[in-house]
């Protein structure tokens, strides 16, 4: 299919490249999220105009399709992080939670200050504040601003490589074990294990620690293994004031972590000009959450590559074997705990990855917070359920689909009620409601219903859940027909001058 | 130097193996593992011909019992139990390379256990395995195929949701895109696609050999119980081994595939030497087909010798044949 082949036979149609991009198409690559995103925008925009509206029309409408992007992606990083594993490769994860919190936590050892602003609060490694002083020193041809804001970068990403290999070490202590039994062991490891990591996050002990105590000894004048405080924060939560969104809001403001003691930038200056002015009329917190909102839509985009990187390579074909049978997989030859201990490392770097985009963007976090919840866990399945185990194009339309439609949808829905429908005091129990339905006044019920919808969308994910399962078990592409393998398979012609097979068809990436 | 040979054995039979071990003594060629232990041995048996005679004799038997050139497979004192059942019960029985030999026995004898001791399905409670002159006991599954001894599995054991073609690219050995690394980084993965887009070729050949080369793209999950029997044979010459063990191989296969089946393997055994061990049901098939047969009985070898031989053998038929035919 690629333009060597057609230049190689003349003959070959030119209906050749057509197909091709319609094969891609159906096969669902790029053009089938776009669509499915194309169709929940233009859904939302509905949405947002029947709804309640403060400001420019064009202004909400932006505002909220970034807040579902945003959405979309944090789920489409975590659900791709699971096909990995559940989709791929059979195993039964249910910790996701746990391991994104183990990235969130280790991201936070690493970036909070060592002497945290706010009284009592637990303090950190001050990695990326270390790396712009560094910085400051070693660069000095550079602007100071500059040298130490790249610093800055630079120990973001440390920081951010180190809590992955933090998830991913933890994904590899409870593999080892787990992983030479059968398969629901596993399942019941990573559950225990992630609440495990969130009581031991809520509990005092940790709230602030020292790491390395009596360890440390002096050779030569220099001080080792220093005593080094550190800690979760507990109940109280924990600052993450150098968290990823900071390089992004560095693009507008000179000073990112307080934009308001600071001024803007000049690309701050332009974007906002265009942006905050009608038609637009957004906020500028909005500009730069649309930023990070494209940031994350890249990093979507990095973990979707990765995944069909490894998929379509004989890695993800022994993967796809331990799926179907293990055993079948080991009378080949292939040495399966090796490959089910590296793709589940591989996953929970991913998880924790995920967890440091999705919880650290707001500054603060705490284990109470849901995405460190079981319920974290089950959400990203359905969501993956949906979409269609083993498919990665359908764990971004499934992240999507559950965030947009599942999550957000019923809420949105309950505002455009509130906005049109008068409605005095809603009964206080369903059975309220439905004795006064009975009367045929369907206000009181709906009037239920609206109030109590963030619980109730609870029934409408468990509604569409026993729905995909009973009548779609495979999800929405599921069973699809992805070739595991870096090259076509499809037979090639034996050429008399045997030219073909130089380049062995297209990479598939 | 025969020190395996049956006591069953007629000496007609035997003089024609000494003929074929000294013609595969001579294989060095061939430079692997085995042939280099059978040298080994066969020094060890040339200095045991000193004046300490009992004793050396002894040792000597001992060394080639060990690793005699012309052996595929011997097993020795094979156990396995179950809580207290004994499926299989101190088995012996070896397999001479490039043979067709098959293994019978009524339901129950214990024969696919045997096949999963042997293969590191099960691990066994007692006994050895030799593949090729090395000990295999107790090896886990992967290693035993990766040493070129590959197993087909009673009940079609097909990927379901791969395609055939998938089926067929995963089992050869060595693929350099089994590793993570080279899988994805960049720079690595020319090697990987390289090699794959040579394993297409072959697998497409094979494909055709067992003539489901129309069915290449079909999930393995939609074909017929007879046709996952042909792609399971397929897939694993595949890994090119040089033994295979098929467990019951025609079960639930039409008699016309049967035939292909039946000729495949003889023209991989006449053109690759390659070594099979095939347990049948079907006595007269056994009886037609292999040059060996062992008979199993209760975890144990009742008998073990040419077909001929074996249709006589009384306690084969009071055992197995008695009742069944
Ligand atoms: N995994 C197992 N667990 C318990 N018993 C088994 C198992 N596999 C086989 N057996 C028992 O071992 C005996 C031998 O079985 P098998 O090797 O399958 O016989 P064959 O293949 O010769 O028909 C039978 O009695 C069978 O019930
Ligand atoms: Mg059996």
């Amino acid at each position: 299919m690629s333009g060597a082949d057609d230049d190689g036979t003349s003959d070959a149609g030119s209906d050749v490249p057509a197909r091709g991009i319609l094969d891609r198409f159906r096969d669902g690559d790029a053009g089938l999220i776009a669509v499915t995103m194309l169709l929940i925008y233009v859904l939302f925009a509905i949405l947002t105009a029947l709804g309640p509206s403060e400001g420019p029309i064009v202004g909400s409408i932006l505002s909220n399709l970034q807040a579902i992007t945003l959405w979309t992606a944090l789920y489409a990083m975590l659900v791709l992080a699971l096909n990995l594993h559940w989709g791929y490769t059979g195993l039964f994860n249910i910790g996701v939670a746990g391991f994104m919190a183990i990235g969130i936590y280790a991201y936070a050892f690493m970036t909070v200050p060592k002497d945290p602003s706010r009284p009592g609060a637990p303090p950190g490694l001050g990695v990326p504040q270390g790396f712009a002083d560094a910085a400051t020193g070693l660069l000095p041809f550079l602007d100071p601003g500059l040298a130490s804001f790249l610093g800055l970068v630079a120990g973001i990403a440390v920081a951010i490589v180190v809590a992955m290999l933090a998830a991913g070490l933890v994904g590899a202590i409870t593999a080892l074990p787990a992983l030479r039994l059968r398969a629901d062991y596993l399942a019941i490891v990573t559950v225990a294990l992630s609440e495990i990591i969130r009581l031991s996050l809520l509990s005092r002990e940790m709230e602030t620690f020292t790491l390395g105590t009596n360890l440390n000894f002096e050779l030569g004048g220099i001080e080792f293994l220093p005593d080094v405080p550190v800690g979760t924060g507990a109940g109280r939560g924990i600052d993450i004031p150098i968290n990823p969104t900071i390089p992004v809001k560095r693009v507008f403001y000179t000073n990112p972590g307080n934009p308001a003691a600071g001024d803007t930038t000049a690309v701050g200056d332009l974007v906002f000009g265009v942006l905050t002015a009608p038609p637009f009329g957004l906020r500028e917190t909005t500009v730069s959450n649309l930023a990070y909102t494209l940031v994350l839509v890249g990093f979507v985009a990095a973990f979707y590559w990765l995944l069909v990187r490894i998929g379509n390579s004989p890695f993800g074909r022994v993967l796809k074997a331990i799926r179907e049978d293990e055993i079948v997989a080991n009378s080949l030859g292939k040495d399966t705990r090796v490959f089910k201990v590296k793709v589940f490392v591989v996953g929970c770097a991913l998880m924790g990855l995920g967890g440091i985009l999705w919880e650290t963007r707001t500054g603060f976090t705490d284990p109470t917070s849901t995405t460190m919840m079981p319920l974290q866990t089950f959400y990203i399945f359905i969501a993956l359920i949906i979409g269609g185990a083993g498919s990665n194009t359908g764990s971004v339309i499934g992240g999507a689909l559950f965030a947009a439609v599942l999550f957000q949808g019923p809420l949105y829905f309950s505002r455009i009620v509130n906005k049109w429908i008068a409605i005095d005091t809603p009964p206080q129990t369903s059975h309220g409601a439905l004795a006064e339905f009975a009367s045929l006044d369907p206000t009181p019920l709906l009037a239920y219903v609206v109030s109590n919808v963030s619980w109730l969308r609870f029934i409408i994910v468990g509604v569409v859940l026993i729905y995909v399962i009973q009548n779609r078990p495979t999800g929405l592409l599921g069973h699809r027909k992805e070739e595991a393998a870096s090259v076509s398979l499809s037979r090639r012609d034996r050429p008399s001058g045997g030219a073909v097979a130089a380049d062995g068809g297209e990479d598939r990436e | 130097m025969r020190t395996v040979s049956d006591p069953d054995r007629p000496a007609a039979a035997d003089g024609g193996t000494d003929a074929e071990e000294s013609v595969d003594v001579e294989d060095p060629a061939d430079g692997d593992g085995p042939t280099a232990g059978a040298t080994g041995a066969a020094e060890e048996a040339g200095g045991g011909t000193d004046p300490a005679a009992g004793t050396a004799d002894s040792a000597t038997e001992e060394a080639a019992r060990e690793t005699p050139p012309s052996l595929s497979l011997q097993v020795d004192g094979l156990e396995k139990y179950f809580g207290g059942l004994a499926a299989v019960d101190g088995a012996s029985f070896v397999v001479e390379e490039g043979s067709l030999t098959g293994l019978i026995g009524p339901n129950g004898a214990g024969k696919s256990t045997t096949f999963n001791c042997i293969t590191g399905v099960h691990e066994p409670d007692g006994g050895t395995v030799v593949f090729e002159g090395q000990d295999i006991t107790g090896f886990r599954p992967h290693e035993v195929a990766n040493r070129g001894l590959v197993r087909t599995f009673q009940i079609a054991r097909e990927l379901e949701e791969m395609t055939l073609l998938e089926n067929l690219m995963l089992a050869p050995r060595g693929q350099v895109g089994e590793k993570l690394t080279s899988a994805v980084m960049p720079g690595l993965r020319g090697r990987v696609r390289e090699q794959e887009a040579d394993m297409v070729d072959r697998v497409w050949e094979t494909l055709e050999l067992f003539e489901i080369d129309h069915l290449a793209e079909e999930h393995a999950g939609n074909l017929s119980g007879g046709q996952r029997k042909l792609l399971e044979l397929a897939r694993a010459l595949m890994l090119e081994p040089s033994m295979m063990l098929l467990d019951e191989p025609f079960a639930g296969v039409n008699p016309s595939l049967e035939e292909k089946l039946l000729d495949r393997i003889h023209q991989l055994k006449d053109e690759q030497g390659l070594t099979f061990l095939i347990v049948e049901h079907d006595m007269d098939l056994i009886m037609k087909h292999c040059e060996h047969v062992i008979v199993m009985h209760q975890g144990t070898v009742l008998a073990e010798g040419p077909p001929a031989e074996i249709r006589e053998n009384e306690r084969v038929i009071d055992a197995y044949l008695g009742d069944e035919v």
